[in-house]
């Protein structure tokens, strides 16, 4: 049986730095070839949402190709092709009623929406289930 | 596994994190506290470090995210007795094993 591992995040993108945390974690697992699943909630469905840009920065001269800015949904897009690269896959559930209150429905491919009974799903057929909340 | 992110300078409650794994280890259980983020800050040698030294001698592991100190400066020649540096793999491998932690 493949192993399953599920995470649920509450932070929203560009907040903390439990979300990079749980990047290296949802990496770690993804390089390894394991199912990750992973439920967004509260502002942690922003994540995935595909309206994300890069700017430019004014301030010290750079355009936005030289400003680089690093964008969450493309680290999670990553994250999806790494978990399949290595024979893994990273299911990504956005909770639906957050996402509705943020206005964030528009999303990139692989995201699916969902309700907390994904959590419990998700958990129940996992070896391991890790909730990183928001304090 | 408790996964400890806080700052205790900043959070009063890491002290009653380090309680409950403590507690665990009283009821005959194993059980890591995992440092990560600030979390890592009171491994610095004299930096409120006595709760994790006690946790140590009580025999609950601790160890300390490598990447966390790298990011914080924290050589492995500062940290106090009982912390051992570690990567953050240590979380996989255990929630893959069927292992349950909580973050805090």
């Amino acid at each position: 049986m493949a192993t399953t591992i599920t995470f649920a995040l509450m932070d929203p993108p560009y907040e903390s730095a439990r979300s990079t945390t749980a990047f290296r974690l949802i990496d770690i697992a993804a390089r390894r070839g394991y199912n990750v699943n992973v439920f967004a909630y509260e502002g942690a469905v922003a994540t995935p949402f595909a309206q994300q840009k890069a700017h430019p920065n004014a301030v010290h001269g750079r355009d936005a190709a030289q400003e680089n800015h690093p964008l969450p949904k493309d680290w999670v897009a990553a994250l999806m092709q790494a978990a399949a690269q290595n024979g893994g896959k990273l299911d990504w559930v956005n909770c639906g009623l957050c996402v509705d209150e943020r206005g964030v429905a528009e999303v990139i491919e692989g995201v699916r929406r969902g309700t907390p009974g994904d959590l419990w799903r998700m958990a129940s057929e996992s070896q391991g289930t890790l909730i990183i909340g928001t304090r | 596994m408790v996964i400890a992110s806080r700052d205790p300078f900043e959070s009063r409650d890491v002290d009653q994190l380090y309680d409950l794994a403590a507690g665990i280890v009283r009821e005959g259980n194993e059980v890591t506290v995992f440092l990560v983020q600030n979390g890592v800050l009171p491994a610095r040698f004299g930096a409120r470090s006595e709760g994790l030294t006690k946790l140590s001698a009580r025999g609950v592991k601790v160890l300390a995210d490598e990447f966390s100190l790298r990011e914080r400066a924290i050589g492995g020649d500062q940290l106090v007795s009982g912390v051992t540096p570690s990567p953050l793999d240590v979380i996989v491998d255990h929630l893959a094993a069927g292992g349950k932690a909580l973050w805090h």
